[in-house]
């Protein structure tokens, strides 16, 4: 295994391997929650509390978890968070609840916590587990808030509920609708990718 | 973009995956099942613990928002009863071991002077995205509207939504139309009574408000004919 310090472990999935924006995993949740910033941070927040109560749970008991049956075992150490924290969003913030309705059991398939399981948690220390999953959920959080941020000011005109213009403003319904999920996700992206080139062509010369 | 470092390091150590093992011991069937059974169990237990906790907000959150709602219906009432749909009959009592949510419910409001205003009741049907689910308030020997909400809708954001975020449009079912009530297009109208200004790009939308309050009032006022039961004092 490449040796990484733990500082390594924790920033490298905010951003140098983005779980949605470089690795394209979690792309569901990504493309169906973010039509405003508070469902954005809503779905992050169970997604944070799930990734990393998986983490370490695994981690802790990966020497007791035959390989045979590994990937049961954690999706269905997954699945009883996931029920966790769609009971307790249930119970304390029922509005973002109703808002993000069938998405957040569906958190449970969400192949960016999966991944973390079988690449990393399950071969390494409960603590550099944990900091790993921190740092991929604050990359995913970064990721669902800079989607939910572009389609709140362009479809409603808001952010966080705060009117950002005047009256006057006539907002781009199709941003919040499915299809400005796609060209938002589309365009951070490209707009990576072009700094990306820039950089290494400055490099290069 | 063209690298991919998080799956390389994955098939690097897929690659060194089999030397972490020791060498292939064959896990005996019964300690992968006993694995699956202990932590199904503790994950069964964990849930039933926290649902514990979590049902009674939940209950308790869905209770308020009916009772706010059906307040909202029967605008001026004081306090209202619920009744249950019992063998085609209201009925105050629920049938002996049956469940509260196995039966439709009518909520019949008084104003101070213990006079019936009103009677709410909610409804569901298909509309442009998923069920959208009405509640409304009508008086049930003129067929006089009394108001609406809208419980639940996945309509179109921006477009659709405007059932329950227009104002104008809403205020429509709160000033006494007389159903059955017909969804025109705005600003056509000939003065009828029942006439509602369907909202411009959500027709589809409006038109099933409109149908779930007609069907609903349709359906219920031969209910309510048959006599709603006396309180018991």
């Amino acid at each position: 295994m490449r040796n990484t310090t733990p500082s390594q472990d924790f920033v490298r999935g905010i951003w140098k391997e983005n779980p949605v924006l470089i690795q394209m995993l979690g792309l569901c949740p990504a493309l169906a929650v973010t039509n405003t910033v508070k469902n954005a941070l809503a779905m992050s927040a169970a997604t944070f509390f799930v990734l990393c109560c998986s983490s370490v749970l695994i981690s802790s008991f990966k020497h007791l978890i035959p390989k045979e049956v590994r990937i049961s075992s954690y999706i269905l150490v997954i699945a009883t968070f996931v029920t966790l924290a769609d009971m307790m969003l249930q119970a304390y913030a029922p509005v973002q609840h109703k808002e993000l309705g069938a998405f957040i059991a569906l958190i449970v398939v969400n192949c960016m916590i999966l991944g973390r399981q079988e690449a990393f948690a399950s071969r390494n220390k409960v603590s550099r587990s944990l900091l790993d999953a921190i740092g991929t959920g604050i990359g995913f959080t970064i990721a669902l808030v800079m989607m939910g941020g572009f389609r709140e000011i362009l479809g409603i005109g808001t952010f966080f509920d705060i009117p950002l213009f005047g009256p006057n403003f006539e907002p781009w319904v199709v941003m919040v609708l499915p299809a400005g999920g796609f060209l938002t996700l589309g365009f951070i992206i490209l707009g990576m990718g072009f700094h990306e080139q820039r950089k290494k062509a400055r490099a290069a010369a | 973009m063209n690298e991919r470092p998080e799956s390389e390091r994955i098939e690097v150590q897929a690659a060194e995956a089999p030397q972490d093992a020791p060498e292939t011991e064959q896990v005996s069937t019964f300690r992968l099942v006993a694995t699956l059974a202990v932590a199904g169990a503790l994950a069964g237990l964990l849930i039933v613990m926290v649902n514990l906790h979590t049902k009674p907000i939940i209950d308790k959150y869905k209770a308020e928002q009916l009772r706010l709602a059906v307040y909202e219906v029967l605008p001026g009432v004081a306090r209202y009863r619920t009744l249950y749909l019992v063998d085609g009959a209201l009925s105050a009592e629920l049938p002996e071991g049956s469940k509260e949510s196995d039966f439709r419910q009518a909520y019949v409001g008084y104003d101070e002077a213990g006079q019936m205003t009103g009677v709410a009741v909610s409804r569901g049907e298909s509309g442009f995205q998923d069920i959208v689910q009405v509640i409304f308030g009508f008086e049930p020997d003129t067929g006089i509207l009394l108001g609406m909400k809208v419980l639940e809708s996945k309509e179109t954001p921006g477009l659709g939504d405007k059932i329950f975020k227009d104002r104008v449009f809403v205020d429509q079912f709160f000033a006494r139309p007389q159903t059955p009530l017909a969804a025109i297009k705005a600003g056509s109208g000939k003065g009828k009574p029942g006439e509602i200004d369907a909202i411009t790009g959500a027709t589809i939308s409006s038109k099933v408000v409109v149908s779930v309050i007609n069907n609903g009032v349709a359906e219920w006022l031969p209910v309510l004919e048959k006599g709603i039961p006396e309180e018991a004092q």
